[in-house]
């Protein structure tokens, strides 16, 4: 095993040579209910200590490979004291005392901050109280280190697990003290992964693992069509293989049930089906197109208005007028949509890999008419989730085929029903127009976001009532648009408002993966209009914001713009304000090969606040990179027929090993809260790459994914 | 019918259609959940298992390819966590979700049965059918340099 010091180790020993131990090799992960004997002192939600000096973070987000297990574990340890190798997790079940178990936005580590730290930080001061009346001392002579409580002037020293008994008995602090940054052990370093090692000897439990006794296997036969349903089935040649049990209806189609995964798989290509299209049946990406066409051409909501944008670019004598388009995308999250259900008269037990298993807990408890205690919800590791495991129509399908069947089912997805029964990225379309002056400033910026709002989708009337009743902040399409950060005087928004029949969700940043592309590609059109650098241009932009000027510049010299590239290279950048605040600004530096775009090398810089998990931070943000440049690359769903074209990665194509550029991530030091980084790292590449292709090809990219 | 072979040094056999993939009959027969479903068709890699020491993706495998032949899985690699490569992947942090690691890690220990020291190329091209969406790919051909150093 890895026998490298970590710098918490240095740091908590003090530099001096006490045996380290190596990767711990103790039960990392609990589950709820074990070692109930160990629960001494739970002052909260979140932090356990036990008779045994072992501490349970209770971790109530999903960790989808964001490493939250890790990082919200760090965060309580470090306030409580702990010995990092006597710290465990448990993956909490859904229940309101957590508050939101959602996990999206890039929102865990910030939102968690503070609660787990006075979580940590109420059974620390426990514990020093308990020390302190043994001893008959102040609790401020005492100190907390690594699991035990000292008492510096006697030298005597207690272990946590001596002390947890007599500091459960004393009241919990409201408002206990915490660290100043100066005093973090953990914090800021690169503790090893809580569950790392689970992960490279398959003990790792995703959703699609999970086993329970008596159950059976489940796949769904569904229509192929948006918005179609089954018009009947016949279940005869199905129900003639072999390990298939019955075929059920249910209210998305048909389901089969059998004795294994694959004798269900086999059991839905034998079932002969009718089905109602509807009236999305002969629908066509051409036609989804042509709609966000049709509504460019007019004005839309007027969402931000400074000065006279549409006067000053009728009087310029150098304005564009560009229009960007970004398509429908798919998740393909490598573990493919599953859920295990066992539904019983009065209850249901669920194990799901989702992200939000408290909004699955209200939804299915409305379904099957039962109160939310009745609904457990437990959360696995996520084999991937990128928004895609917010959605609940899996989890409530698996209730009612188990509700139907009368046991316990697991109901999987093939890759193919997970990419064709998606909850897509919206195609969007960008119309902007610009204008420069005689110096070459930017004095005009107009930019109509055209495309549908999942929130709209998901709450019928929602946008629409933002946009009647101009509460704009809360639409959801005009992110990363309206609140642009570039200094222009005059600069004007708009939304116009689509709907679609495609089921639209949150993909991995979301809007921002589209406006960020417009933004950032037409800042360049722009420098180019002007005959200057487009880092020149964005920092004049951004000349009244120092923390972008800072992200910005430590980017562009860290990848060393401006200096000479071998021949046949170009750079490409980009800058974006995350709404999370995390800023992150890429350079891109790309060739041709082949007459495609090959990217070599991506230089991020990132202000995100303070860094939890140096290490994993910069992981979030390379896997932002790759994730993005899958999309900007090849990424496009189409539709046809009603039915969505591509149905693996034969024809969804994602980054490979050979394709993937090496990716360095700085970080801007930061004593502010920390901000979020699951999603900030991937909106500038996609048009970071444009720019540079652009450079390479001398036309401009203006439609993903980039075609040259 | 029963087929029977060895699995991580077991002898094991199972009562399963001759057609079934060996991926299906791994996990759902055996309970070794370690091997994992990605794409059922030899399109990522995720269901990575050695068949007497080849990598294959055991989604397009019939369990009768494996008749009298040793499987070995994730599972199997080591009876600890121990193979190089599992020490190295540790090391250099290597999973994120971790769900295509098992098949990463299978595919790489392949690699390193015939090639113990393999360029960044040799990498690239072994590993080119194994799938990361978390974008891994940087410290999986660390991890495996790594491995190779230390001797796998």
């Amino acid at each position: 095993m890895a026998t490298t010091l970590s710098r918490r180790e240095f740091v908590a020993t003090g530099g001096l040579a006490l045996a380290v131990t190596a990767l711990p090799t103790t039960k990392r992960i609990r589950r709820p209910g074990d070692d109930a004997a160990a629960r001494a002192l739970a002052p909260n939600a979140f932090v356990e200590v036990g008779t045994d000096g072992q501490a349970t973070i209770w971790i109530t987000r999903s960790d989808m490979g964001q490493g939250i297990r890790t990082a919200l574990a760090m965060i309580a340890a470090e306030e409580l004291e702990a010995d990092w190798n006597k710290v465990q997790i448990v993956q909490a079940d859904a229940h309101p005392k957590y508050g939101s178990m959602a996990t999206g936005g890039s929102s865990t580590v910030s939102d968690l901050w503070m609660p787990l730290r006075k979580a940590g930080a109420q059974a620390r001061e426990m514990l020093i109280g308990a020390a302190a009346e043994r001893w008959g001392v102040p609790a401020s002579e005492c100190r907390a280190r690594a699991s035990a409580v000292e008492h510096p002037a006697s030298g005597r020293r207690f272990s946590y697990g001596d002390l947890v008994q007599r500091a459960a008995i004393r009241p919990v602090p409201e408002e206990p003290t915490l660290k100043t940054p100066a005093e973090f052990r953990i914090i800021g370093t690169d503790a090893p992964g809580i569950d790392t090692r689970d992960k490279v000897t398959g003990k790792a439990e995703y959703g699609l693992d999970v086993t329970v006794p008596g159950m059976r296997y489940a796949v769904i036969a569904r229509c192929p069509v948006f918005g179609g349903k089954m018009a009947g089935h016949d279940p005869a040649k199905a129900l003639a293989v072999p390990g298939v049990l019955s075929v059920l209806e249910v209210p998305s189609g048909a389901a089969v049930i059998a004795t294994s995964t694959w004798a269900a798989m086999q059991g839905r290509r034998a079932l002969e089906c009718r089905w109602d299209e509807g009236r999305a049946a002969r629908l066509s990406s051409a036609d989804l197109s042509r709609e966000l066409q049709a509504r460019a051409d007019f004005a839309g909501a007027l969402v931000r208005n400074d000065g006279d944008a549409l006067a000053t670019l009728d009087g310029s004598a150098k304005a564009i007028e560009i229009t960007y388009e970004a398509p429908l995308l798919a998740h393909a999250t490598m573990e493919p949509m599953n859920c295990v259900a066992d539904v019983r008269p009065g209850k249901c037990e669920i194990w799901a890999p989702h992200q939000a298993p408290d909004w699955a807990q209200r939804e299915l408890a409305q379904l099957l008419g039962l109160e939310a205690e009745q609904v457990t919800v437990h959360t696995t590791l996520l084999g991937g989730g990128f928004g895609r495991r917010f959605i609940t129509a899996e989890l409530l399908e698996a209730a009612q085929v188990s509700q139907a069947a009368g046991v316990p089912v697991k109901l999987v997805f093939t890759r193919e029903d997970d990419m064709q029964r998606d909850w897509y990225r919206p195609m969007s379309l960008h119309r902007m127009r610009g204008s420069v002056d005689a110096k070459g400033a930017v004095t005009a910026w107009m930019h109509r976001v055209v495309g549908p709002s999942i929130g709209e989708q998901f709450w019928p009337g929602s946008t629409t009532q933002m946009i009647s009743s101009n509460k704009f902040d809360g639409i959801d399409a005009i992110d990363g648009a309206a609140d642009v950060r570039y200094g222009v005087p005059n600069l004007r928004v708009e939304y116009g408002m689509t709907q679609t029949v495609v089921p639209l969700g949150w993909w991995r940043s979301v809007y921002a993966s589209q406006t960020c592309f417009a933004n950032e590609c037409f800042v360049d059109e722009l420098a180019a209009l002007a005959g200057r650098d487009p880092v020149e241009v964005r920092r004049e932009l951004l000349a009244h914001s120092p923390r972008h000027l800072a992200v910005l510049n430590l980017a562009a010299e860290k990848a060393g713009w401006g200096t000479p590239l071998p021949a046949g290279r170009a750079r490409g950048i980009a800058i974006h304000h995350f709404f999370s605040d995390t800023v992150v600004a890429e350079v891109a530096e790309v060739s041709l090969v082949d007459g495609k775009p090959r990217v070599h090398k991506v230089t991020c810089a990132v202000d995100c606040g303070v860094v939890v998990h140096p290490r994993n931070a910069k992981y979030q943000v390379e896997g932002g990179v790759m994730y993005g440049l899958s999309a900007a690359l090849y990424g496009e769903i189409t539709v046809e027929n009603g039915r969505v074209k591509q149905s693996n990665f034969h024809d969804y194509p994602v980054i490979r090993m050979p394709e993937a550029p090496v990716v360095e991530v700085h970080f801007i030091p930061s004593a502010e809260p920390p901000k979020g980084l699951g999603e900030p790292g991937l909106p500038p590449i996609a048009p970071a790459v444009a720019n540079a292709v652009a450079v390479l090809t001398g036309k401009r990219v203006r439609r993903l994914p980039i075609v040259v | 019918m029963a087929i029977a072979f060895s699995i991580n040094g077991k002898s094991t056999s199972v009562d399963v259609p001759a057609d079934t993939p060996l991926l299906w009959v791994i996990r759902d027969t055996l309970g070794l959940t370690g091997t994992k479903f990605g794409c059922g068709m030899a399109q990522c890699g995720a269901c990575t298992v050695h068949l007497e020491g080849e990598a294959v993706r055991s989604c397009s495998v019939p369990v009768s390819v494996a008749a009298g032949k040793k499987v070995t899985t994730i599972e199997g690699l080591s009876a600890d966590g121990s193979h190089p490569l599992q020490k190295a992947w540790v090391e250099a942090e290597a999973p994120q979700c971790g769900y295509c690691q098992s098949g990463q890690i299978m595919q790489a220990a392949a690699l390193l049965a015939k090639t113990p020291k393999p360029s960044d190329a040799d990498i690239d091209t072994a590993m080119a059918g194994n799938i990361c969406r978390c974008g891994t790919y940087n410290r999986i051909r660390a991890a495996i340099h790594l491995a190779a150093e230390k001797g796998a």
